[in-house]
């Protein structure tokens, strides 16, 4: 029996199987009681605390900045601006960043495989400042080519927009070699963490990201909590995204001095109880340890491949390697249009996405119109996949195939 | 009815041996009809004499349910006059918003079988899809 199951209320007295972690994950227990906490003994709006309450707001917020900065491995506190998810970080980055340093005739690098959330907010950016969009194309498995990369970047390019992880194929893209290569040419590089920093560390630094993204929901946190993690003289040099309140340090009637990071980008009353959320969270999974969740997720992705591999009329995308898909697999089943799939799964107990994943340009790539996508978590179980492959089986038959 | 017994008994049958699904040599008006976020994608052909629907036909690829619901309108529509082909239309919406009479979706004939497509909000876009689009190419003349 998977240990961690216990933990999550949405799981107790029913056989539902939840195969849509790249959409949301589910929450354990401790992630609201800690919420709870919070608003139970010291809610108040923080930073502007000039009693007990407030200042204790004010600590418990700083602590989960403090928290989400170690899990990501950033030098300091205020590289971490809290926002509501990953779309709106990327979206920071490309009004604030992008509006103020990219022009006419640069070119923006992100590939092929992006979420939407990492393209349109570059092709607003492109369209305005007549700047150029261009893509890096994947091989059909996802794989992108070193020889790719040195090709699209050029002296032109400002800023690369990468996912770390693709949320259709579940390939890592090789962020590292990216980063450098695109520094090589004076370009700052974006990286969408959104499906990756649920499932492997991350250590920004290494990793030499100019800015990083990821939503707390992807990651058994509460909905509406997301980070941007960004390089400090960028973030220094950018203006603000909003501006009002909580955000500045001088107001007269004409202009106003901004607040030093990460105060600077965090406009109006913040989501302290997200944010408390989101650090029960990592400290959650921080338990668990990544090593233990790779595991766990790669013995049920490999199983869950190799069984649907040997079931007729499935194709599975991505790469070969189960341990390369992050849990998530992506398949299609012959003359079953993927939201038929998913309905009658439904009636199974079987929750799976399907559809374009907000990745409607990578839908067109691979030639698809829609796919179905199951994708794990460390607390899903073998006897949970064995059953989704068994009902995998019958679809056929359900859609009126006599086979 | 449970979606897998209304696959079975009536979506399947209309989506794997549709009984219209070519396209017509003479049409008066085609008009394609897409749900942008799901890939339904559908060519509605019909031929109108005297503003009755002598003959119509589709074609298009997309889930079961938008192409089962787009043939069994089709069934249902030809030797119609366009003001009852309208009003069917009316009738099949009004049943998938749940505000249609029994006595009306009776009319409906075969298509009354999507009625509990109501319950299931995301799939509601799909059995709509021919409907939507005759009734844009019917509108389209009484202006
Ligand atoms: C790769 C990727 N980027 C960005 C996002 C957007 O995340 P959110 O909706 O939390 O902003 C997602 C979510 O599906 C994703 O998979």
């Amino acid at each position: 029996m998977n240990p961690y199951r216990k933990d999550f209320p949405i799981f107790e007295g029913n056989d539902k199987i939840y195969f849509d972690n790249a959409a949301t994950t589910q929450r354990p227990a401790r992630v609201f009681a800690e919420m709870t906490a919070f608003n139970d003994t010291c809610n108040a709006n923080p930073l502007r605390g000039l009693y007990a309450w407030s200042v204790e707001a004010t600590d418990r917020y700083e602590q989960a900045r403090h928290t989400a900065a170690a899990f990501i491995g950033a030098a300091q506190d205020c590289q971490i601006i809290f926002t509501r998810n990953a779309t709106e970080s990327i979206n920071l980055v490309a009004y604030t960043w992008g509006m103020a340093n990219i022009g006419e005739g640069d070119e923006i690098l992100i590939s092929i495989m992006e979420h939407h959330s990492n393209i349109l907010p570059w092709q607003m950016v492109a369209r305005q400042k007549k700047a150029r969009l261009v893509y890096l194309e994947c091989l059909p498995d996802g794989t992108i080519t070193d020889e790719e990369i040195e090709s699209k970047l050029t002296d032109r390019t400002k800023l690369v927009g990468i996912g770390h992880v693709s949320n259709v194929m579940g390939v890592t893209n090789p962020v590292e070699k990216i980063i450098a290569l695109a520094h090589q040419k004076g370009a700052v590089v974006l990286v969408d963490g959104a499906q990756s920093a649920p499932h492997m560390p991350i250590d920004v630094r290494k990793m030499d990201a100019d800015f990083f993204a990821f939503s707390g929901h992807k990651l058994c946190g509460p909905m509406g909590i997301g980070v941007l993690y960004g390089k400090k003289e960028l973030l220094e040099d950018m203006p603000p995204f909003l501006t009002g309140g909580e955000m500045i340090e001088y107001v007269t009637r004409e202009s106003a001095t901004y607040a030093e990071l990460p105060h600077k980008f965090e406009a109006g009353t913040v989501n302290a109880t997200g944010a408390v959320g989101l650090e029960a969270a990592i400290r959650y999974i921080q338990e668990i340890g990544f090593e233990t969740i790779m595991k766990t997720e790669e013995t049920l992705t490999a199983r869950l491949i190799a069984r649907l591999r040997e079931t007729p009329h499935v194709t599975v995308y991505g790469q070969e390697d189960p341990s390369k898909h992050c849990g998530i697999v992506t398949f299609n089943i012959e003359g079953c249009h993927p939201h038929d799939v998913a309905s009658v799964l439904d009636t199974e107990n079987i929750y799976i996405r399907a559809g374009h994943h907000c990745a409607q340009p990578l839908m067109k790539w691979m030639g698809v119109g829609s796919t179905a996508r199951a994708s794990l978590y460390f607390y899903n179980t073998e006897e949970e996949v064995d059953r989704f492959a068994d009902k995998i089986s019958q679809v056929r038959g359900w859609l009126g195939y006599g086979d | 009815m449970e979606i897998k017994s209304l696959y079975r008994e009536i979506v399947n049958e209309h989506n794997l041996y549709p009984g219209h699904k070519y396209d017509l040599e003479n049409p008066t008006m085609v008009l394609q009809g897409i749900n942008p976020s799901c890939g339904d994608d559908i060519n509605l052909q019909l031929r109108i004499e005297d503003d009755i629907i002598t003959d119509a036909s589709f074609n298009g690829s997309g889930c079961a349910i938008s192409q089962a619901s787009a043939d069994m309108m089709i069934d249902l529509i030809i030797g119609k006059r366009k003001e009852e082909a309208l009003r069917l239309a009316e009738t099949f919406m009004g049943m998938i918003k749940g505000t249609a009479t029994a006595g009306q979706i009776e009319s409906l004939e075969e298509a009354a079988a999507l009625q509990d497509i109501s319950h299931m909000p995301a799939r509601v876009k799909c059995a709509v899809l021919g409907w939507r689009t005759m009734r844009q190419m019917l509108e389209e003349i009484n202006k």
